[in-house]
């Protein structure tokens, strides 16, 4: 089932020689907020070189899963494995996007350094970025087409430009899973079909996106793979497999399941 | 003027300049933080909370340094969980909780303070008076201004990450919750070295105005810590000079200067003041 993926090495990371993709699997995932179960018992496991959209009616618990997998929080049950190890003990792995409204536009911060953030976890606290570290950030600012925007302050980016300087950050870190919190809220089609392919190409470089995802139109044009939720797992799948009349009836109920947000 | 000179050369006016350049540099350098959390109006309701922990600390342990100290700290913390622990467990939202308790706590530590005899320490914990800050009250303010400066120096990188990103702070391993813990409680330990200074009211000017001015002239949160202490300590020696000659009261000085600093930013600003060029 799973075929081989090209993998793009930035940096000198060892893991990267790794036969037959990496994998992410969570095992039996529960989470709760004291009395309130937000998740029960979710199950995947998926390599990386695709895109996953997690979908589901408000509080399913996208917001929770992309939390667990991003270690802002512990689940309760269960457990997260990235190539047979726990995910957190390679916190270096997981880069995440936050939703666009949480973030400070007005941040005193340069397109650059906010890519150069990435660079925290391999370089800790004191040690100065060396020229590795600068062609990294190099390397990640022109793939997604910064780099003469570099010294713009983020809040003078347009809505596209401002997307791509933090995924050029979860570049930087040489991260090989990106969570996005609902990344396509707020976009025109335009914007949503520019993103939708960026994604999909830093996909087929070797890195597992995920992604929480509201736009049942646009699911399965965008992710190749989807995990419909409903605090429990309904169907883990390709996009195409997940969305079926019966699976969104039993997310969403009996709400008119085909319309925009 | 000669009699302002002759001033210069007495111990006590060298004192007091020190103690000028030194807050004002580690409250315009913790400014940065106070600036960039968004939480200015949350430390102005503390700084003015600390009166009534400052006041039960000299109930109970007679007037000492240390027990001022540790008086403002458990008000400080009293005030920030007490009016989170009631917006959580009420109607009633944080903020609202917040005004409630500032100023019950300020009123209560005003009367204890009166009560007690001490009418000449409020009005020097109100409004600030360097002159009369004794050598230990000058020792706890620099090794606090020394502390808060390296501290936040040694953990810039994580610390700007945080300030920016918590959640991304966060996923990359940083202890974001310590981190929001330290910098509170360095607000406090910094608010009561300033406390003898400028005063409690107006303590807020001097860890706001020197970062605020900063934020307007630089792209760069870094430079908003070194600029910023350096607005506040240049603009807290000017003020003593200022000051002396004029018969103004220093503290008030102080916060006025870097209020006409930080309106010369807002007019003039290259990039950002009222008068730039339209692009």
């Amino acid at each position: 089932m799973v075929s081989e993926h090209e993998h793009i090495c930035w940096g000198n990371d060892h893991s990267h020689h790794h036969h037959g993709g990496h994998e992410l699997a969570v095992q039996h995932v529960s989470a709760h907020y004291g009395e309130v179960t937000a998740l029960e018992d979710i199950c995947f496991s998926l390599h990386c070189g695709h895109t996953l959209a997690l979908i589901g009616p408000n509080g399913a618990g996208k917001s929770t899963l992309i939390n667990l997998l991003a270690g802002l929080q512990k689940p309760t049950q269960g457990q997260i494995l990235w190539n047979g190890k726990p995910l957190h003990d390679t916190r270096h792995e997981i880069a995440y996007m936050p939703q666009r409204s949480e973030v400070d536009w007005k941040f005193p911060i340069t397109v650059r350094e906010l890519v150069e953030m990435g660079r925290y976890p391999a370089l800790g606290l004191w040690r100065t970025p060396n020229k590795h570290d600068r062609e990294i950030v190099d390397k990640a600012l022109e793939a997604l087409q910064l780099t003469d925007l570099q010294k713009r302050q983020i809040g003078e980016l347009s809505g596209g430009q401002q997307q791509r300087a933090f995924l050029a950050r979860a570049l930087a870190q040489e991260a090989h899973i990106l969570l996005l919190d609902e990344p396509f809220t707020g976009l025109d089609v335009p914007g949503m079909e520019a993103l939708g392919a960026l994604l999909q190409s830093l996909a087929n470089e070797g890195r597992l996106i995920i992604a929480s995802h509201h736009d049942l139109n646009s699911a399965p044009h965008i992710f190749s793979h989807s995990l419909l939720l409903k605090r429990h797992g309904i169907a883990f799948g390709t996009t195409k497999e997940v969305l079926t009349p019966q699976n969104l009836l039993t997310a969403f109920g009996k709400q008119q399941i085909t319309t925009t947000k | 003027m000669n009699e302002f000179l002759q001033f210069l050369g007495e111990p006590i006016a060298q004192r007091s300049l020190w103690a000028c350049a030194v807050i004002g540099f580690a409250n315009g350098f913790v400014s940065a933080l106070v600036v960039l959390k968004r939480s200015s109006l949350q430390i102005g309701t503390i700084s003015c909370a600390l009166l009534p922990g400052i006041a039960l600390a000299i109930l109970l342990f007679g007037l000492m340094q240390m027990s001022i100290l540790i008086g403002a700290v458990i008000a400080g913390l009293m005030v920030g969980l007490g009016s989170l622990f009631v917006s959580r467990t009420s109607k009633v939202d944080h903020d609202t909780a917040l005004s409630i308790i500032h100023t019950t706590g300020f009123a209560i530590g005003y009367i204890i303070l009166v009560r007690l005899g001490l009418q000449q320490k409020v009005d020097d914990w109100l409004f600030g008076s360097i002159m009369s800050m004794g050598n230990s009250d000058l020792w706890i303010a620099y090794g606090i201004s020394a502390m808060a400066v390296l501290g936040i120096t040694a953990l810039h990188r994580p610390l700007l990450i945080y300030l920016f990103d918590a959640k991304a702070a966060a996923a990359m391993g940083i202890p974001t919750r310590a981190f929001s813990y330290g910098i509170f409680a360095l607000i406090i330990l910094v608010l009561v070295s300033s406390l003898q200074a400028v005063g409690a009211f107006l303590t807020l000017g001097l860890l706001v105005a020197p970062a605020a001015t900063m934020y307007l002239l630089t792209n760069r949160a870094s430079l908003m810590f070194w600029g910023g202490g350096l607005i506040g300590g240049v603009g807290s020696v000017l003020a003593f000079f200022l000051s002396y000659p004029l018969g103004w009261h220093l503290g008030a000085t102080i916060i006025v200067v870097l209020g006409c600093i930080f309106l010369s930013a807002y007019i003039f600003s290259p990039k950002y003041g009222l008068l730039r060029k339209k692009r």
